[in-house]
């Protein structure tokens, strides 16, 4: 049976679509109580007192618990350490399961009301009474730095978490681009952005006395590491006690990876009141407290000589944090952003400098695409912007500068300036297919063209690199990680040769439940009806990182393809004992083994029997048919592509449309094309939602303004033509299946291109502005136009 | 989201349901205003009462020289009535353009006018159609013409215990030469800036002309001064142009994270004179 490479349809849409899909808050338990979290309406306030005895009595209430009940425990931690540029440590402050003393962003948890049912504990929440000591808010990162701001936290001078660097020594960048023929320079934001999950988190803490033991249900993207940091670093209790269980989540972008409070909430306070406790998320809550992406303040010059070619790169950015670290916070702006500035280019010298900061504000973290993204909107707008300073092709300006292609096999790998080795590429290719896909020679005459009808249409590149499979454990241990980065799987063959697949990987939208079990189901030659995975338990699965990261597929299928090449190495002796041959003389196709040159074969299924009856049984072998492995990937995989936005700008209001939308990716193999074309729109959506719609907008004094959809604009299908997508495919050269990743790609390609669309129309028709701030609102167009 | 507790109570007639009001009760239609309200807490009536229930706020009646439209009619319904596309084309304009499906299904123009949202549709739109609003109380019925309806900032003329009952629009030659154009809010899709436009022509001359916006001050309003500009002339793309630039004379310009007062000071220009360029 072969089945890599077919979009056969996904088999978990018939349960999702029918409404049968098992989500945290659909769960129910006998004895259920209901959680409702009382959070900080100021950015930062002193708490002087709480006073909970109204709401203690209130009807249906059965517990209230503030900061000061919760003792000995710090909070939840980091995962990733990033030390300053001397060599300290990180300021690494704790993120405590309710607030103390002080409230440090609006939505900082202040009470824990637990009652019978959600509105009681709502209700209650109301007589609360808090005694705020208002105080004023550090929100704009980059006046968070400066002397006399107030301070999120005491230990952090200037707001400090770290400083950070990477590359070429900053001498010989500045050296270069003292020698540059022309140097293009860019201070630009990269916005705040809410991920928008449509399932709101939800947490359900379970504790049973009679046998001491915790079940949390979570909405997570990994159930494993998440019980991992909340038995060993934040409540102190053993991990065998604990089962840590995520069935359908629905969406994550990222905001689903970390470890939050609340799950630690539940597991607590269901220990104190001996009941299970249920919490979700409400909206509002959403919007305050999902951890945000993004948000850097940046300063970049690029350097070329006189023929156009690279010469060098300095960044400065100012990532801000928000005022606790989350989960991978750290990682974010350094180990998956300051890595990815060489882009497709061979830019000889890169520099970048790097200030994380706390602010006033709700958590920031890894957000689709996760510093990828930011990397490329920095290069990406560099180069179309240098294309027009210097009066060049856009395209022709980057295939100068294009790495040239190599295979990773009898080629080397590419090694950077910024510490990354990419495995394989070929930059031209996608780039070619993309232009001619959008016919660029035509449109620079319709171009020119509607102008002169006083039409305004521009068009944006944007050529990308992305880091994804996310990662070499000893290669992330080396720069901060906390965690391995590593999958496991066990492939169980059922005496009837049925076989379970266990993944530490969790599908929430990417469709594992269809793509792994096609793999599995095309190597072992069985249909895909015998397969079925399983995935987002960990009593059922051994050990997991989770999905993110563009990792399922080529670290986690890894995994599964080492555990299917066990068992067929010893369902190989198995057969060759039943049909009397020695294992070389057998090969396996069609889900069976036959002996090379006869018609002797002995099926999967009989194999597998013998394995679990094994009556008559090679001698010394186990008996079972059940594998185990762990994967740990040798590099990074390096998918690419090449996006190009076609706009046009309605010249009264300064609305933009987006006429057309293409896309050419290649993220190697694919197991399932329907299913990446799928996250390559899902992801091209998102990125465009960056440039034109979306943004969290804080006000002075720490007020998320626009926490709401009434007031945060989600893209919508209406806003969109019909995305143009293709791929071409350079196998990743160092993973079994040779797979790249395609979680990430649509949204880290797609919002330079759209940017650059804006900017280059306005330059057609004479209005040179260098920048306009993210979301290209019709008001901030408009008034590029008119100054 | 989780409102405050409440008592519901369905009415099956107007009377029945203005009997039923308490005085810290609201009145639920379509609820696609009253229950966001309610569910951030900004909103805590003790009571609702469920007027979606009452057949005759669901009727379009077509008079001889009008159309009633019942307060409970939805926005699709309105959308899709030919009668109303036919003799006043701006009402299923702005009727299609509201929110979206779903919006449209559910809400109300009664709940809307009601409700007075400053950057919600109708309101300007039954400004330049001449509208007049119904409302039935305990003691029977009266009438209050749409340019005394809207009071200020989500103010209405109605009165506790009130209901509007139905909208009546005249047959006018004006209102069959009419137009709503929008300027959307991206998020909610409520106006940034909306503009309905009815002009009734002679010879080629104004005769009448009533233009409206929604979206730019505390509340819908009458642009008199474009109106003025125009009354009696041949419309040109000179006059209009000029015209249009009075569409903000004497209000106070909203200023909000989708358009500063200056950029929809502008708009509202913008808009005007695309109205009128279809008239
Ligand atoms: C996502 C979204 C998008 C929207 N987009 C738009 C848009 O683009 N343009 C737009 O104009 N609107 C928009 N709306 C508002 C929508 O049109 C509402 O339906 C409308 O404003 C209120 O009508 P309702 O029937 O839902 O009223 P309700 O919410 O039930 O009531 C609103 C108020 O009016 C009172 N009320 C209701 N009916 C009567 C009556 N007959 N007599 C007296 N008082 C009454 C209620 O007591 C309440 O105070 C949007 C709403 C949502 C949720």
């Amino acid at each position: 049976m072969s089945y890599i490479g077919k979009s056969v349809k996904r088999i978990e849409d018939k349960r999702l679509v029918t409404g049968k899909g098992k989500y945290t808050d659909d769960i129910k338990i006998p004895g259920l109580t209901h959680a409702y979290i009382l959070r900080s309406p100021y950015a930062s306030a002193n708490i002087l007192g709480i006073d909970t005895s109204a709401a203690k009595s209130a009807e249906g209430v059965i517990s209230v618990f503030v900061g000061t009940d919760i003792e000995g425990i710090r909070g939840v931690p980091t995962g990733w350490q990033v030390n300053f540029k001397n060599g300290d440590t990180m300021k690494e402050p704790a993120h405590p399961l309710l607030v103390t003393d002080a409230v440090r962003h609006v939505g900082d948890a202040v009470a824990l009301v637990i009652a019978e049912t959600k509105e009681q504990a709502r209700d209650a929440a109301d007589l609360i009474d808090v005694d705020y000591e208002v105080l004023e808010a550090a929100v704009d990162p980059a006046e968070a730095i400066k002397d006399g701001a107030p301070l999120v936290h005491e230990d952090a001078p200037n707001n400090i978490c770290f400083d950070w660097e990477l590359g070429n020594p900053v001498s010989e960048v500045d050296a270069a681009l003292a020698k540059a023929h022309h140097i293009t320079s860019l201070d630009f934001i990269n916005q705040r952005l809410v991920p928008n999950a449509i399932e709101p988190r939800s947490a359900i803490g379970h504790y049973e006395e009679h046998n001491d033991h915790y079940t949390l249900y979570t909405s997570t993207q990994n159930p494993h590491l998440t019980r991992l940091l909340l038995c060993a670093f934040v409540l102190g209790i053993p991990e065998h006690k604990v089962r840590v269980v995520s069935f359908d989540v629905g969406g994550g972008f990222g905001s689903k990876i970390f470890h939050y409070t609340e799950e630690a909430l539940v597991i607590w306070a269901s220990r104190k009141i001996n009941r299970p406790i249920k919490w979700t998320a409400e909206r509002s809550e959403s919007f305050l407290t999902d951890a945000h992406g993004r948000d850097h303040v940046t300063s970049a010059k690029m350097g070329f000589d006189k023929a156009g070619k690279m010469v060098a790169l300095k960044v400065d950015t100012i990532a801000n944090l928000g005022a606790y670290l989350s989960t991978f916070a750290p990682a974010v702006p350094t180990w998956l952003h300051g890595t990815l500035l060489q882009g497709l280019y061979t830019t000889p010298k890169i520099h970048i400098d790097l200030k994380a900061v706390f602010t006033h504000t709700n958590a920031v973290d890894a957000y689709r695409g996760a510093g990828r993204p930011e990397a490329t909107y920095l290069l990406e707008r560099l180069v179309d912007l240098a294309a027009l300073e210097m009066n060049m092709d856009p395209a022709e300006l980057r295939r100068i500068n294009f790495i040239p292609a190599f295979n990773g096999v009898t080629e080397p790998g590419y090694q950077t300036q910024v510490a990354l080795q990419y495995d394989s590429g070929n930059y031209h290719g996608v780039l070619d297919r993309a232009l001619e896909k959008v016919g660029y020679k035509d449109f620079r005459k319709a171009q020119q063209e509607s102008l002169a009808k006083g039409k305004l249409l521009g068009i944006g590149f944007s050529t990308y690199i992305e880091a994804c499979g996310i990662a070499p454990s000893a290669v992330v241990g080396a720069l901060g990680a906390r965690a391995g980065l590593f999958e496991s799987a066990q492939v169980r063959v059922q005496p009837t040769g049925k076989v379970s697949v266990y993944t530490g990987s969790h599908s929430h939208g990417q469709g594992h439940e269809t793509t792994f079990v096609q793999v599995v189901a095309d190597k072992l030659g069985i249909p895909m009806e015998d397969v079925d995975l399983v995935h987002g338990d960990s009593d059922a699965v051994a050990f997991g990182m989770g999905t993110y990261g563009s990792r399922s597929l080529a670290v986690g299928g890894s995994a599964i393809v080492k555990s299917v090449e066990k068992i067929l190495e010893k369902g190989a002796k198995i057969a060759a004992h039943k049909l009397e041959a020695s294992v070389d003389d057998l090969d396996y196709a069609n889900g069976k083994w036959t002996v090379k040159g006869t018609d002797k074969s002995i099926a999967f299924g009989d194999v597998s029997l013998t394995a679990y009856v094994p009556h008559d049984y090679p001698q010394g072998l186990e008996p079972g048919l059940d594998f185990a492995s762990f994967y740990d990937p040798t590099n990074f995989t390096y998918p690419f592509g090449a996006h190009i936005a076609i706009v046009e700008i309605d010249k009264e209001t300064g609305k933009v449309t987006l006429q057309r939308f293409v896309a050419v990716d290649d993220v190697g193999n694919v197991i399932n094309p329907m299913i990446v074309e799928g996250q390559i729109h899902g992801g091209v959506a998102q990125g465009i939602g960056q440039a034109m719609l979306e943004g969290a907008v804080y006000d002075e004094s720490g007020q998320l303004i626009n926490g709401s959809y009434m007031d945060y604009a989600m893209p919508r299908a209406d806003d969109f033509p019909s995305f143009e997508v293709e791929r071409t495919v350079t196998p990743c050269p160092h993973n079994p299946l040779g797979v790249k990743g395609a979680g990430e790609a649509g949204t880290i390609g797609s919002t330079p291109a759209v940017v650059n669309a804006v900017i280059d129309a306005l330059w057609k028709a004479g209005f040179k502005v260098k920048d306009i701030k993210m979301p290209l609102t019709p008001e901030r167009v408009w008034t590029a136009m008119n100054n | 989201m989780i409102p405050a507790s409440f008592e519901y109570k369905k009415a099956t007639s107007v009377q029945e349901a203005i009997s039923m009001l308490g005085s810290e009760d609201k009145i639920l239609a379509g609820g696609h205003s009253l229950i966001p309200a309610m569910k951030l807490r900004l909103n805590m009536p003790t009571g609702l009462v469920d007027i979606s229930k009452i057949e005759s706020l669901k009727e379009i009646r077509d008079n001889e020289k009008s159309i009633s439209i019942g307060a409970g009619v939805s926005h699709a319904t309105i959308a899709n009535n030919p009668e109303i596309s036919k003799h006043m084309p701006m009402i299923s304009e702005a009727a299609s353009m509201i929110g979206d499906i779903q919006v449209r299904n559910v809400g109300t123009i009664g709940g809307s006018i009601a409700h007075a949202d400053p950057s919600a549709d109708w309101p300007g739109v039954l400004l330049a159609s001449d509208a007049t609003v119904v409302i039935a109380n305990a003691e029977g019925s009266r009438e209050v013409d749409i340019d005394q309806f809207f009071t200020g900032f989500f103010e209405t003329a109605l009165q506790d215990n009130e209901i509007i009952t139905h909208v009546r629009i005249p047959k006018t030659a004006a209102n069959a030469n009419s137009c709503y154009v929008k300027f959307v809010q991206p998020a909610s899709r409520f106006a940034i800036v909306g503009c309905a436009a009815a002009v009734e022509k002679v010879n080629g001359s104004v005769k009448s002309i009533r233009v409206a916006f929604n979206g730019v001050g505390d509340n819908a309003y009458r642009a008199t001064g474009i109106e003025n500009a125009l009354k009696d002339q041949k419309l040109s793309a000179e006059n209009i142009g000029s015209a249009a630039s009075h569409a903000t004379d004497g209000i106070d310009v909203m200023d909000d994270h989708f358009a500063s007062e200056n950029y929809r000071s502008h708009l509202a220009s913008v808009f005007a004179k695309r109205a009128l360029s279809r008239l």
